[in-house]
């Protein structure tokens, strides 16, 4: 039989013993709080760097100076909002159908062996390092767009290496949405007589709208939050662009070029960029926590 | 009251009659409730059978036996349960210690992935069985208790997902023995197994019993076997949505001169 | 219906049906133009004395071994800070956290936003935060204290995944027998819930050795050896961008670090794979 432990153990053995469990519990939410805490430590610090310089030349100023020249206190950062825009708009624009027929493709017309390959390289695209993004970019994709129209380092290349890294987030994110929708449905399509095309233009896209929404958000959100690749290939000219073939900088761009040697004001006008990009992605994450809740 | 229960008082309790009193015991899961108003007492080494139709609350209220209700989400229990001296139900209840004074055998066996030895030595280690050689002996011993040892004495680094389901259940019980509990909850102990497995399972719960003493609660939905081997049998049923108690006698009563006329057309009907 | 519309009918179908082995084929091409495309720019400057020498001519020349002993030693740091505090959180999460439980939602809401932040404001943060308010300057160890940031969600997601796949009858069985919460976590379910773990630190791996933008200004861009995680390190993807961006001439040996790059990927990817097959049988 056990010997009864109490007799041997120390006052404060003894009790750990007994309060294992809630020992652990506690442990366990001093890591989970240090977990969650983070979100809020980025904000905390993105609000104090920046602080100096909203309350030096305030908010308006980031939208109405001249120009961003911030060694000379002017920090118009809207030609950066534009080029985050339209290299998000384009590229969304272009993933979007792009990454949802590629998971249809999948799910619905492929034969099994393929599907499950196809499924694996989405995978590995998604895994490739935006640098390498960037480089092929630099290296392949600018210089065919220069003989196009020069110089090459474009709005357009943009949009098109980040059409690229954003397409497997949709497009993994459609095939896990379509994976739900109840078999009878197809099922019930088919006996009606529905096309293969109109089966899945009025069945699935409709069935798993909530799903490929959050997709879209959650592929805006990369798009946004990119920072080599668009660097690598864009040209980064402060810029509002005329066409697409003009060179412009993003605001994480922005950021990754200047940080390096900003100083002061400077440097906290970066950090204000920062904190605009952080309150976008929260804006988005309340977005699709919303249109989870919804469903 | 903890402290009865922490110490190993096997014979504190012993000459207390009935062991289990149960009174008014609910439950019910997200504010629905699975059975209500649930009263009878449980004598000491005796075998209870409780039957009934699926859902009723059998497996529901085997669970507040060992506490184990605590563990699934949205469970509230009411009501009162009395061990010997202990109330079962209180909030200051050692489950840990509880729960190793009464053992419990669930449907599907479900042995540790793990060796077969260690399914026991875990448990025991857990326990302060300290001694390795002494942890050695009980593991041979019950072992040979559910007539496994001279099946797997060769074997007993072997994962226990190789044995096969029979096996597994009983070193389920085996695993549950070692802790020499008083009272072994069983929920249908014998009904994913074959009818082999199930007959060797069966003859060891009643001869266990004879050696060991213990008092057994077996839910089960084999009338014959429930027949064979009650002393005390219940009968659960589900009235307007939620089970009940219907009828609660001996095994003789119970079988040959029910009162209840639901009990009359379950018995019946499983004999037809 | 009359014969001509549904055989304009028949014809989208055909259409679409084009239209939809057109896209993943295009995809397929483009992705295998871009890994033979590097891995023919790279093969050619792969040799072992590319993976053992110092980079001479600001990397034009020479090898990258300072460079590939930065990246594993912010690899390591990473692992080191973010592994405790992934698995502490997803246990508590999986195992000791009811749903409807408020420091639960707020700890899992947190992490999803922390999972969609930019890694150029994870740079921002790790630079004011680790590198300065710490005073841990540009080094390894900010570096690695920063992607730990950025990977946490990815961990604690899968090891979350790995503990909620356990049955729940191990756990009934195992308080049944009295054991204790804590034992069955250590004996139990951690050792269940291992293949998930893995995998999930496999995965957060892949992101933090591509990771560039939240290094720049955390790690920082020196190319020597580092003798201590207090030492500036350049990671190879910091590596590849300076050699293509700011150093003319750099792109061969660009290309060769890129190929080093996504081999590793590649690797860290079948090792991924073969652990989710590897433990596929643990339940019958
Ligand atoms: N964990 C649970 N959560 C919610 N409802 C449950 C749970 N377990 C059982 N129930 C419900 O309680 C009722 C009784 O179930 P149970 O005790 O398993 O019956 P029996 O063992 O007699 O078949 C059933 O209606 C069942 O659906
Ligand atoms: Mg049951």
């Amino acid at each position: 039989m056990s010997k009864p432990k109490t007799l041997s153990q120390s006052p404060l053995q003894s009790w750990f013993t007994r309060h294992k469990d809630q020992c652990l519990v506690w442990l366990l939410r001093g890591l989970a709080a240090i977990a969650g805490a983070i979100i809020l430590l980025i904000l905390i610090f993105l609000i104090k760097e920046s602080l100096p310089v909203l309350q030096e030349v305030g908010i308006k100023a980031f939208f109405q100076d001249r120009a961003w020249n911030p060694v000379e206190q002017s920090y118009n950062l809207v030609p950066m909002i534009w080029g985050t825009g339209l290299t998000m708009f384009g590229s969304v624009l272009l993933a979007t159908p792009l990454g949802i027929l590629s998971a249809i493709f999948c799910h619905y017309y492929a034969p099994q062996s393929i599907a499950i390959i196809y499924r694996r390289l989405i995978e590995l695209l998604a895994g490739i390092p935006s640098v390498v993004y960037g480089f092929w970019g630099l290296v392949v994709l600018v210089p065919m767009i220069n003989r196009l129209h020069p110089p090459g380092t474009s709005l357009l290349a943009g949009i098109c290496i980040l059409t690229l890294m954003i397409l497997p987030t949709i497009a993994l994110v459609a095939d896990a949405a379509f994976a739900e929708i109840p078999q009878e449905y197809l099922l019930g399509a088919k006996a009606m007589g529905l096309s293969a095309s109109g089966t899945i233009w009025h069945i699935v896209i409709p069935t798993a709208k909530s799903g490929l929404l959050i997709g879209v958000i959650l592929e805006t959100g990369r798009a946004i939050g990119e920072t080599m690749a668009v660097l690598m290939v864009c040209g980064n000219v402060v810029q509002t662009p005329d066409s697409i073939f003009d060179p412009i900088r993003t605001l994480t761009a922005n950021i990754a070029l200047e940080m390096a040697y900003a100083l002061g004001n400077h440097r906290s006008a970066l950090f204000v960029s920062g904190l605009l990009l952080l309150m976008i992605i929260i804006v988005l994450a309340i977005a699709t926590e919303l249109i989870d809740q919804e469903v | 009251m903890t402290k009865s229960i922490t110490n190993n008082s096997q014979s504190s309790i012993q000459d207390l009659q009935p062991l289990i009193q149960i009174q008014q015991l609910s439950l019910s899961y997200k504010n629905k409730p699975a059975f209500q108003d649930v009263t009878f007492s449980i004598p000491q080494n005796s075998i209870t059978a409780i039957v009934g139709p699926s859902g009723c609350g059998k497996s529901s209220f085997l669970t507040c036996l060992n506490r184990l209700s605590d563990l699934i989400p949205n469970c509230q229990v009411s009501g009162h349960i009395q061990l010997g001296t202990v109330n079962l139900l209180s909030p200051k209840i050692n489950t840990t210690a509880l729960r190793r004074r009464i053992g419990m055998i669930f449907q599907k066996p479900n042995p540790f992935p793990m060796s077969i030895k260690k399914n026991i030595v875990f448990p025991l280690k857990e326990h302060g069985f300290a001694n390795a050689q002494e942890r050695e002996q009980i593991v041979e011993e019950v072992l040979t208790d559910v007539g496994l040892w001279s099946e797997v004495k060769n074997r007993l680094e072997d994962s226990a997902m190789s044995l096969s389901g029979g096996q597994k259940q009983r070193l389920c019980l085996a695993r549950a023995l070692a802790l020499k509990p008083e009272i072994l909850l069983m929920d249908e102990p014998c009904s994913a197994l074959d009818p082999i497995s199930s007959g060797i399972v069966e003859d060891l719960i009643v001869r266990l019993r004879h050696k060991y003493h213990y008092t057994i609660i077996i839910v089960t939905h084999n009338l014959a076997q429930a027949k064979r081997i009650a002393d005390y049998a219940g009968l659960f049923w589900v009235e307007e949505g939620c089970g009940r108690l219907i009828e609660f006698g001996t095994a003789t009563q119970f079988f040959n001169a029910p009162e209840h006329e639901l009990t009359k057309a379950y018995i019946q009907g499983t004999k037809g | 219906m009359s014969r001509k519309a549904s055989s304009k009918l028949i014809n989208l179908d055909q259409l679409f049906k084009v239209v939809i082995w057109l896209i993943p084929l295009s995809i397929t091409a483009i992705f295998i133009w871009i890994l033979s495309d590097i891995v023919i720019g790279g093969i050619g400057q792969i040799s072992w004395a590319f993976l053992t020498t110092n980079p001479l001519d600001a990397g034009r020349d020479g090898g990258i071994a300072p460079i590939l002993v930065s990246t594993f030693l912010i690899l390591a740091v990473c692992l080191v800070a973010s592994v405790p505090i992934s698995i502490g959180t997803a246990i508590l999460l999986a195992e000791f956290t009811p749903n409807q439980n408020w420091f639960g939602r707020l700890v899992r809401r947190s992490l999803d936003v922390l999972a969609g932040v930019p890694s150029i404001v994870f740079g921002l943060f790790g630079n004011a935060f680790f590198a300065q308010t710490l005073g841990l300057g540009f080094s390894i160890l900010s570096g690695g204290l920063t992607l730990a940031c950025m990977v946490l969600p990815i961990l604690i997601r899968s090891t979350e995944a790995g503990l909620r796949a356990v049955p729940q009858e191990y756990r009934l069985n195992s308080a049944a027998l009295g054991i204790s919460k804590t034992s069955t976590l250590w004996h139990l379910l951690l050792p269940a819930a291992t293949p998930g773990l893995l995998v999930g630190l496999v995965l957060g791996l892949g992101r933090a050795i591509a990771e560039t933008a939240a290094l720049i200004f955390t790690s920082g861009y020196v190319d020597r050896m580092p003798t201590s995680l207090l030492d500036s390190g350049r990671s190879l993807s910091i590596h590849i961008f300076d050699l293509s961006m700011n150093v003319s001439g750099g792109d061969s040996n660009a290309y060769g670090s890129a190929l080093i790059l996504i081999l590793i990927l590649l690797i860290i990817n079948a090792i991924a794979a073969w652990l989710g097959s590897k433990y596929n049988y643990l339940y019958d």
